[in-house]
Parts: C-alpha cells; sequence; structure tokens
C-alpha cells in the first residue's frame, strides 16, 4: 500500500502499480497539493491512508477487499476541485474525501449531486472530514454527503457553554474574519452568548478583511479601550497567529477562544504567544485523556517520523471505519446502499460513542475545549508539531449536547 | 488619549516598515521605469535568511548578512535577467519580474516548506520598552523604528553626500542627460537594483519576526508597496516617504473608527440596504490605500511628490 | 499583425478540430479539459486586444469575466425558479452584455491612462472587486460561491446541455464566433486606430483620434468578450466562486496571452491552450507543476519574449520558400541535448519536491517509470551530470544551428531581390 501511495503521491494516480486487486474500494482524496496549502493536503492524505492501512491490515472489507488510497490536486479552488472529480470517476472512484475548505466542499457536493443525477450507474459518495460551514448540512444537504466533523455552529455551541460556566466573563469581543465563515460565526457567537448568559456584554463585533491584515496592533489597541476580557475568533491561520501575536506585543491578555489555535502550522508560528489564554474546540486532542486517543497519533509519529506536520485530528479513522462498517452492512460497496447503512450509524470512537445522524448525515461526537499550554508531562503530556506546546483538556461537552436543529430536507434515492 | 497615542505610534511603526519596503522600490522603478513584482520577494527572502542565519549565527549577524544576501540575488537578477530582456521593452521587464515571484515563492517552499517558520524576537529585544498609561509598548517596535529611521538616514546621506548618490539622484530625474553624461547607467542600475533588494531585505530581517515569515508574506505585501510608490510619485523618496506614513496612519486609525456607510448615508437622509450600511470603516480598512491610489492616479498621476507621469 | 494572406485555411482546420476533438478523446476529463480550453481561449484573445492590440497592460481583466459569470450564475437560477425564460444557448450574450456594462463604467476610470497608471488603476481595481467579493456573500455566494443548475429553459432540438459533450459543442460554437468577431475587429478602423495608439498615441491624436477615446473603446469591446467567456465558464462549471474575480486569475490569463504571444492574433489560442493544458492536467502528473509553469515563463521572457506565435512567424518566410528542410537536421541535433538536459531538470525537480513532500525521501520514488531512491546520491548525480551534458551539448551544437540561420536567411534576402514582394511596406508600425 505504500507503494501505492507513493506512486500516487508523485503522480497523483496516473502511474497505476497494476498489482492490485479489480474489488477494491478506492477512495479519492480531493485536497491542495500543490499551491500554500500543500502542506495541509499532504498531511490529510497521510492521515487518510494511515486511516486506510488500519483497516486493510485486520483484513479490509467485504472479506478481503482493500482500500485504496489515490490522492487528487484540489489546488484549493472550487473548480479545480471539480475537475479532479472528473478524473477520479474516470479511474472509477466511487468515494471521495475532502478535508481542506468549505467552498471546495461546497463546489464538490454540488457537482456530486450532479454526476449521480446525470450518471445513476456510477454514483459517488463524498466523505466530509472538516468542512465545517453549517450550510453544508442544511441547505446544501445530500444524501451523497456525510460530514465527520462538527460543523461551526455545533463548535460555537461547545464554545458558549464553556464561556457560559465562566462567570468570571464580563464583556466579549468578537473579531472575524470578512467573508462567509468568519460572518458565520461573528452571528453565531453573539446569537448563543447572549441567550446563555444575557448578563455578557458584547463590547465588540469586529471583521477584518481575510488575509490582508498585516499587522493586528490596532485592532488590538481598540480591544483593550473597549476593555474586553475574552475574545472569540474563528481566525485560522496567519490571520490567527499576528492576532495572538500583535495581543502579546501590547500586553493584552483576555481569554481567547477560538477554533483554529491548534490549525496545522499554527503552533510553531505561534511559538510561546498566547500560552496560558489561547482556548480552541476540536472533536480530538491529543491530551483528552482516554487511553485510545492517543494510539493514532502514536502510530502517525512513528510511521512519519520526518515530516513537518503532525497527527491533527481523528476525523478520517472515524470516516473510514464507518466506511467499512456499513459497506460490510451493506454486503456492498454501492453508494446508494452504503449511503443508507451509514444513516444512524453508531461506532465506538476513540474518544466515546459516535453516532450519525440520518436526517442530515452529520456525525454527533464529543467535543473538547482546550487551553494552549507548556508540556508539563501532567495534564499536557503530549505537545503538537513537535514544539513543546500541546493542549490542556478543559471540557468535554457530550455529543449530545451539541445536536442542532436542521434545516435539511433530505432526498434519497 | 492612551488609545490616540498608542495608535499613532501603531501608524507610525507600520508606516515606517511601508516606507522601508518601498524605498528600494522607488529607487528601481524611478530610475529604471520597471515595476518591480519580485520586490516584496526580496522582503520574503530576506526574513528566511534572517530566520536561518540567526539559528546559525543569532540574530544580530543575521542583521548584516540576510540584507546582504538579498542584495547579491538582486544583482544577478538586474544582470542576468532584466540587462537580457531591457532591450524588449518594460512590458517584458515587468512580466519577468511577475515570473520571479512565482519561481521565488515556489522554492520558498520547497526549501523551507510551506507553513510558517519559527523566526522569532531575539530574547535581548524582547522587553517592555515602555508604557502609556496602562498599555505597554514593546521594545522591539521601538528597535524597528529605530532602525527605519537610521535607515532613512543613511539613504539621505548616501544620495546626498556621495558621487554614487549624486549620479543616482540624476538618474532619478533625468536619466537620458545621466547616460549622456557618460557614466555607466547599467551598473548604477545594478547598484540601485541589489540596494533596493537590500533595503527590502533589511525590511524582511525585523518586519519577518515581528510578523510572520511564511510564503505567503511576499504576496501579502506584493501590492501595498506598489500603492506607496505610486501614491507618492515616480521618483520622489521624500514622496514615499510621506506616502508611507499616511498609509500606516490611514489603516492603523480607520481601524478605529466605528462610522458606516449607513451612518454616512445617514447624513443625506438617504436609504441603503443594510447589507452596504452595515459595512463600517474600520471593516474597509485595508482597501483604503486602493481606493486611495486609483483615485490619485485619476485625479494626478503624478502621484503626491512625482515629478513625472511614467 | 498577421498576414492578410494567412486567409481562410486556417479557420477550416480549425473548426474540423474543434469537431473531431471531442470524437477523438472522449474521457470526461479530457472533455473538461477542452471546454476550459474553449473558454481561455475566448478569455485570452479579449484580453490581448488590450494588450496586444493596444498596449494595456491590465492587472484585473478577470474581473470582468468573474463579474459576468456571478450574473449568469444567478440568471441561470433565476430561470431555474421560473423567474423569466431564455435560451442558455444565447446566455453568453448576457454575459457578454454584462461585461460591456462593466467596462463602460470601470473602464471610464481605467482608461483614463496609459502605460504605468493604466496597470495600476487596473491592479488598484482588480484589488478592490477582490475584496469586495468576499464582502458581500448574498451576491457572490462567500466561501462556496453561486452554484447552478445549466439544465433550465427551453429544450431545443433535444439540446439540454447535461451531458457534457453538449456543453461542449456550445463553447466550441461561441469561442469560434468570438475568435471572428474579434479578429473582423482588428480590421476594423478602430481595431486599426487601437494599434495607432499602442505604437505610438500622440501621433494618433495628431491623426485626429483621441487616444483616450479610443483605449475606453477598446477596453469595452474587450470587456464583453470577456463577459462571453464568464458566462461559458459559468455554464460549463455551473458554479462561480470569488476566484473567479480574484488577481489569480487576472494574472492567468495575461500569462496565456503572453505565452502564446501578443504579437499576433492567433498567439493568445495557443497560449490558453497551453497554458490551459498545463494548469488542468500536468498537475495530474506532478506536484511541481507550479515550479514548471513559473520556469517556462521566466524562459520564455527571457529568451521570446514575443511569444509561441513569435517563434512561428520567425520560420514563416523560411517555410514560405521551402528553406525550412535546411534548418530541420539543424534542430534535430539540438533536440538532443534539449531532451538530455530537459530529462535531468525534471529528474532533480522531481526528486526535491518528493523529499519535501514525503518528509525526508522515505519510500520508493517512480520517475518516468524508473524506481529511484531519492535518500542515495546515485540518483542526484545521474540527473546532475544529464543537465551539464545537456547544457554542453547545446552550447557546442548551437552555433552549427545559427549557421544554417544564415545560410537560409542569405538565400531568403537573394530571392527577395530576384523577386520583389508585392507587399506594402508598413505603415506605423
Amino acid at each position: 500500500m505504500k507503494r501505492t501511495l507513493m506512486a500516487a503521491l508523485v503522480c497523483a494516480g496516473v502511474i497505476s502499480t497494476g498489482a492490485l486487486a479489480a474489488d477494491n474500494v478506492k477512495i479519492a482524496v480531493i485536497d491542495p497539493l500543490s499551491g500554500p496549502f500543500a502542506n495541509v493536503g499532504e498531511a490529510m492524505v497521510r492521515h487518510v491512508q494511515l486511516a486506510a492501512d488500519a483497516i486493510n491490515a485486520r483484513g479490509g472489507v467485504l472479506g478481503g477487499a482493500k482500500f485504496e488510497v489515490i490522492a487528487f490536486d484540489s489546488k484549493s479552488n472550487p473548480q479545480e476541485a471539480q475537475n479532479a472529480l472528473k478524473q477520479a470517476v474516470d479511474k472509477g472512484v466511487r468515494y471521495i474525501n475532502q478535508t481542506n475548505g468549505s467552498n471546495v466542499a461546497a463546489a464538490l457536493i454540488d457537482a456530486v449531486n450532479k454526476h449521480n443525477e446525470r450518471n445513476p450507474d456510477k454514483t459517488v459518495m463524498f466523505l466530509n472530514t472538516g468542512a465545517v460551514d453549517p450550510a453544508l448540512t442544511n441547505d446544501k444537504c445530500s444524501f451523497w454527503h456525510f460530514r465527520f466533523d462538527a460543523d461551526a455552529d455545533m463548535k460555537m455551541s461547545a464554545l458558549t457553554d464553556a464561556m457560559a460556566k465562566n462567570k468570571s466573563i464580563k464583556k466579549v469581543y468578537l473579531l472575524n474574519q470578512d467573508y462567509a465563515f468568519g460572518q458565520a460565526v461573528a452571528k453565531a457567537g453573539k446569537a448563543m452568548l447572549t441567550k446563555k448568559r444575557p448578563d455578557v456584554e458584547i463590547v465588540g463585533d469586529e471583521l477584518h478583511p481575510l488575509g490582508k491584515v498585516k499587522d493586528f496592533a490596532p485592532y488590538v489597541a481598540k480591544m483593550k479601550a473597549a476593555g474586553a476580557d475574552s475574545v472569540i475568533t474563528g481566525n485560522w491561520g496567519n490571520d490567527m497567529t499576528l492576532l495572538i501575536k500583535a495581543a502579546r506585543d501590547a500586553g493584552f491578555k483576555p481569554m481567547f477562544y477560538t477554533y483554529y489555535a491548534g490549525g496545522l502550522g499554527t503552533p510553531p508560528a505561534l511559538g510561546d504567544a498566547g500560552i496560558g489564554h489561547l482556548k480552541q474546540v476540536t472533536q480530538w486532542h491529543a491530551n483528552v485523556g482516554t487511553d485510545k486517543a492517543t494510539k493514532h497519533y502514536e502510530a502517525y509519529r512513528a510511521k512519519y517520523k520526518d515530516t513537518k506536520d503532525d497527527f491533527y485530528f481523528s476525523t478520517h479513522f472515524l470516516a473510514l471505519e464507518m466506511l467499512a462498517k456499513a459497506i460490510d452492512a451493506a454486503k456492498s460497496a454501492e453508494p446508494a446502499k452504503v449511503g443508507k447503512a451509514l444513516e444512524g450509524l453508531k461506532i465506538e470512537g476513540d474518544t466515546g460513542e459516535v453516532s450519525m445522524r440520518a436526517d442530515n448525515h452529520q456525525l454527533v461526537q464529543p467535543l473538547f475545549i482546550s487551553t494552549y499550554s507548556k508540556v508539563d508531562g501532567k495534564d499536557v503530556k503530549f505537545d503538537v508539531e513537535r514544539t513543546g506546546n500541546g493542549f490542556k483538556s478543559d471540557d468535554r461537552v457530550e455529543g449530545s449536547e451539541t445536536v442542532m436543529p436542521t434545516t435539511c430536507k433530505m432526498q434519497r434515492p | 488619549m492612551e488609545f490616540f497615542l498608542v495608535q499613532l505610534l501603531n501608524g507610525l511603526a507600520y508606516g515606517l516598515l511601508l516606507f522601508m519596503l518601498s524605498s528600494g522600490l522607488t529607487l528601481i522603478f524611478s530610475m529604471m521605469g520597471v515595476l518591480n513584482f519580485a520586490h516584496a520577494s526580496f522582503y520574503m527572502l530576506g526574513a528566511y535568511f534572517a530566520y536561518q542565519c540567526s539559528k546559525w549565527l543569532g540574530f544580530w549577524p543575521a542583521l548584516v548578512v540576510a540584507p546582504l544576501l538579498v542584495a547579491g540575488i538582486g544583482a544577478l537578477v538586474e544582470r542576468f535577467g532584466l540587462r537580457t530582456v531591457h532591450k524588449f521593452g518594460h512590458v517584458a521587464e515587468l512580466l519577468l519580474t511577475f515570473g520571479l515571484a512565482y519561481v521565488i515563492e515556489e522554492i520558498v517552499h520547497l526549501v523551507w516548506g510551506r507553513a510558517a517558520v519559527d523566526y522569532q524576537i531575539p530574547e535581548a529585544l524582547n522587553f517592555t520598552a515602555f508604557h502609556i498609561l496602562t498599555s505597554s509598548y514593546p521594545a522591539y517596535r521601538v528597535f524597528m523604528m529605530a532602525i527605519s529611521i537610521a535607515m532613512l538616514i543613511g539613504l539621505y546621506l548616501g544620495l546626498t553626500r556621495t558621487r554614487v548618490g549624486l549620479v543616482i539622484q540624476a538618474s532619478l530625474t533625468h536619466p537620458e542627460m545621466v547616460e549622456a553624461l557618460g557614466h555607466n547607467v547599467p551598473r548604477v542600475f545594478m547598484l540601485v537594483f541589489a540596494a533596493g533588494a537590500a533595503l527590502a531585505g533589511l525590511a524582511g530581517v525585523i518586519g519577518g519576526n515581528a510578523f510572520v515569515t511564511e510564503p505567503g508574506m511576499a504576496a501579502a505585501v506584493g501590492s501595498i508597496v506598489f500603492v506607496v510608490v505610486v501614491f507618492g510619485g515616480m521618483g520622489s523618496l521624500l514622496g514615499a516617504f510621506i506616502a508611507s506614513l499616511l498609509i500606516g496612519m490611514v489603516q492603523t486609525f480607520s481601524v478605529g473608527i466605528d462610522y458606516s456607510i449607513g451612518d454616512l448615508a445617514g447624513l443625506f437622509g438617504a436609504q441603503i440596504p443594510e447589507q452596504f450600511a452595515s459595512i463600517t470603516l474600520a471593516r474597509m480598512a485595508p482597501m483604503l490605500p486602493y481606493l486611495l491610489m486609483v483615485m490619485m492616479l485619476v485625479m494626478r498621476p503624478k502621484g503626491l511628490m512625482g515629478t513625472r507621469e511614467t | 499583425m498577421s498576414e492578410q494572406r494567412s486567409g481562410i485555411t486556417p479557420w477550416i482546420v480549425t473548426i474540423a478540430l474543434a469537431i473531431a476533438l471531442p470524437l477523438l478523446f472522449n474521457k470526461g476529463f479530457s472533455l473538461s479539459l477542452f471546454c476550459q480550453m474553449g473558454i481561455n481561449i475566448i478569455f485570452a484573445l479579449s484580453y490581448n486586444m488590450l494588450l496586444g492590440q493596444t498596449g494595456m497592460l491590465s492587472f484585473g481583466h478577470a474581473v470582468y469575466f468573474g463579474l459576468a459569470a456571478y450574473f449568469c450564475a444567478h440568471a441561470l437560477n433565476a430561470m431555474g425558479q421560473g423567474a423569466f425564460s431564455f435560451p442558455v444557448t444565447l446566455l453568453p450574450l448576457i454575459g457578454g452584455v454584462i461585461g460591456l456594462l462593466f467596462g463602460v463604467v470601470l473602464g471610464y476610470i481605467t482608461t483614463k491612462r496609459s502605460g504605468t497608471p493604466f496597470a495600476m488603476i487596473s491592479l488598484g481595481i482588480g484589488e478592490l472587486v477582490a475584496a469586495g467579493s468576499q464582502m458581500f456573500p448574498d451576491f457572490f455566494g462567500g466561501e462556496a460561491g453561486i452554484s447552478t443548475n445549466r439544465v433550465v429553459g427551453p429544450k431545443a432540438l433535444g439540446i439540454s446541455y447535461g451531458p457534457q459533450i453538449q456543453v461542449y459543442y456550445l463553447i466550441a460554437a461561441w469561442a469560434l464566433l468570438s475568435a471572428i468577431a474579434m479578429y473582423a475587429f482588428t480590421k476594423t478602423p478602430l481595431g486599426r486606430m487601437a494599434n495607432a495608439v499602442r505604437d505610438n498615441a500622440e501621433r494618433a491624436q495628431f491623426v485626429g483620434y483621441d487616444p483616450q477615446r479610443v483605449r475606453y473603446l477598446v477596453f469595452i469591446v474587450a470587456s464583453f468578450f470577456a463577459g462571453v467567456a464568464g458566462a461559458l465558464s459559468a455554464i460549463n462549471f455551473e458554479i462561480v466562486t470569488v476566484e473567479n474575480v480574484g488577481l489569480a486569475a487576472s494574472g492567468f490569463v495575461l500569462f496565456m496571452a503572453f505565452m502564446g504571444g501578443t504579437g499576433s492574433f492567433y498567439g493568445p489560442v495557443i497560449g490558453a491552450i497551453l497554458v490551459t493544458f498545463l494548469q488542468v492536467a500536468l498537475s495530474g502528473y506532478t506536484k511541481a507543476w507550479l515550479l514548471y509553469l513559473g520556469l517556462f515563463f521566466l524562459l520564455m521572457v527571457l529568451f521570446a519574449p514575443g511569444g509561441i506565435a513569435s517563434l512561428i512567424e520567425l520560420h514563416r518566410p523560411a517555410w514560405r520558400a521551402r528553406q525550412l528542410g535546411k534548418l530541420l537536421p539543424g534542430y534535430v541535433a539540438l533536440l538532443v541535448p534539449v531532451l538530455i538536459g530537459f530529462a535531468g531538470a525534471v529528474g532533480l525537480i522531481e526528486m526535491i519536491y518528493f523529499v519535501e513532500t514525503s518528509g525526508g525521501g522515505e519510500g520508493e520514488m517512480r520517475l518516468l517509470g524508473v524506481s529511484v531512491d531519492a535518500r542515495q546520491p546515485t540518483a542526484w548525480m545521474v540527473c546532475f551530470a544529464l543537465v551539464v551534458i545537456g547544457v554542453l551539448g547545446f552550447r557546442q551544437l548551437r552555433p552549427h544551428l545559427l549557421r544554417r540561420w544564415d545560410d537560409v536567411t542569405l538565400a531568403l534576402r537573394a530571392a527577395e531581390t530576384r523577386a520583389p514582394s508585392a507587399a506594402v511596406p508598413g505603415v506605423g508600425t
């Protein structure tokens, strides 16, 4: 399988190794393999490969069929992702997986719907492991799409639950990127927080352009002038790093409640900035505390010793484990049958039981709030991306508490 | 008052950094007419070289070594790239730098990876310089400003007190005349290009750790430096200086202003849709420079202090 | 500019090719590749009206392409909800009109200046529109963009535009029509004046034409065709995203026009086909495609700044005079070191990428079907040696080809003096 992966990585699967059985289940990973996010895409391919290896090692599915992972370049661009989908379909792929970017995911859902409508004999299923736009399981929901990460609203619900418990929070500032995701975070954050804690004052709700701000010092000065003791932000990448660094420089130390403090590549750029006052909400982190939680993390580090990235989260394992279980239950690798078997499916994940909602195909799972901290060998045993810093578990929010109402009107084949 | 003072300092620091970036570009642009799209790439290379040097040698040697390395690369680009395509006109020169920016970014991806590198402020400068009432001001920002001002003085002295400087100054306004007087203009070009690259590299050394050193940093400042140069005016370093500070201040202060388009329309008693009305000046802050540039070009293509149009 | 006598043959060949292509390559992916080529041909040709014909270097041409695409996606959606009815076949016309309208508004500001200020204004407007597109998710659809369904409206002759092949022929037809229209434009007085404004604006003014007005009109026409391409893109992808109006898209059309060659009408067509292929298909073979594209672009700027078309034009006289055969052996000989050096360079680049992305070069790597161990120095040395051999061989053999060129040039001159050509000396070029 390693051979296949490498060939796939080098040539995106064009050079076939020719040594594979015909009934293998092909999974196309459509993520950026070139351009600024290629490191993330490569890491995601490794995650899927590791998950596939684990299942193949114990005999695969349907009594011997193996998962075969093929990587395609989405170039972080919705239209290019459609090209990749066409290439994948030409190669007989019936399952696609994507993690990076809700824009790409939305385009893929649409393209998959149209493809399946126009080619009912070659239907394709989309396993989403990281695009968190709530619309994907609401207005845009599709029978062919299953999401294994918690959506932005579920994460916000978990974040605001944690904030509601902390009585020292008095003044909250919302700073977000001025685009669909950031605007959604600001809206949900404001609505949920005022409902759960009417006594908390929202002292600012600011949007800044996506990826254009070089110096966050003016924003920090404004937040400080507003007297904020907590900040909610959906920022990621440099917008995250620059914000935290600017806050540190100005000696401004509120608690930051974030989605992507631990995003791949962010902790190394942060260094020690933000230690102790930077929180994130995730479906997994290394210091969750259950025995199984670090199993994949250690396997990843053992297999990919020299990569700059690290094991990021366990959604790929959940996705492939559930897919394997559904395929065996359906006794077929036909996406329409597997889709029906996936609906309502429950498995025991690394952090607890998870289940796939039948009404909108959103996975329900425990979420964790954690704080960016120095490794201390006690609460923080494992670091992220070999920085010596890791995340300390604060709160565990059970899956049942994160269930959101849905507007999805599922149309089944 | 505290807020105002802090913002003033922030604006000043940002403006000075912009000037470091754009001073080299102004020189190159005015003398050679080349819109150097790779200029911001030199800034990025400066940051990455500094990161590497500070890992091996420490930050202080990096402050000198990194700009020199960037200058060397700049000289090579001028000698073997721009000079070759010079005969094909400005568009070819511009496209060369355009392609170079692509390639440099891709090479940075290969050498240092795609994620940000851990280039941090040196311990010796990692403390609070002073307090403005309750706000602390970091020493490193003071250091950045000091370097920028030192560079400004150095540039001024170099241009007004040395022979080469005088030739460069003359080339800024009367390139044909200088050539007619028998000066080796190509060599002056190479020198200026290398010096411009070094200035951008220096900006990278001190900007890379204050902000983030990552492969997208060139693209992030790529077009803003053009705004400064165009806004300040062709052939005018002073114009670039004023434009840098102005844009630094505009960007910084507009963040603090919550007046929205709706408020503006309200003044005239107009009703506009909510999605437009809710846009505050703060939200538009990073777009303002481009608006300013377009307006300036339409009204006064010479720029603020420019001496000629192209 | 292109030859008057080039005649109708190339057009017929193009039409025949356009009809035959999908019959030869009928996989889903190749078909969608052809569709994108067709769209980019229109886009690149419209860009060349600015750069090649009028000398306006724009960094914001994707604004007109993208905005038209957005409006057409919204139009398709409105049609899907039964708001109005309009044949999809003619949708590119709507796109064109949208592009034209934006060209009228934004072009007025942009074309106030020429030269570098023009380039900077177009860059500024491009940045403003790109930033604005993020701020208004209602119209631009935010991150997800606006998705749509092209299977709407009245169905004529059994054409629903569901199957990709029907969309291909729609794009091919529009590409041909647009190309003919744009070619015809170069022959109009306005097209001629555009060339004059490009070459010498002052002289054009003396003749009585306002250069600013000429630039403005050409800009509007170019925006129209960019809009046509944008509409076709909306139909083809059934999704429009903010990337479509972005600076990268504007940069890419510049790439296409320049690589193909801005000096002739057909140059951008070649550029569009080549760059689209490299962008869409090359990424399927190698992760280093961005680097290859960048290096290729640099080499073109350095050694063939007139684009591929200029290389073709260079050989045209020799071909006419049936002297090309004399050059052929020289080229074939030169091809050997070029291929050797190229193979070495590709090997090096691929190995660097492999080491970078696999985390230290673990595992097996396949290079052109050969298994390579990137951790051993052998492979690196072999590739490096290939590059050196290639470069040395090239330097050795080049004088030979140049001598042949001198022979051919002499022969051509001799033939010219014997039978003076009937061509009228070019005016104002």
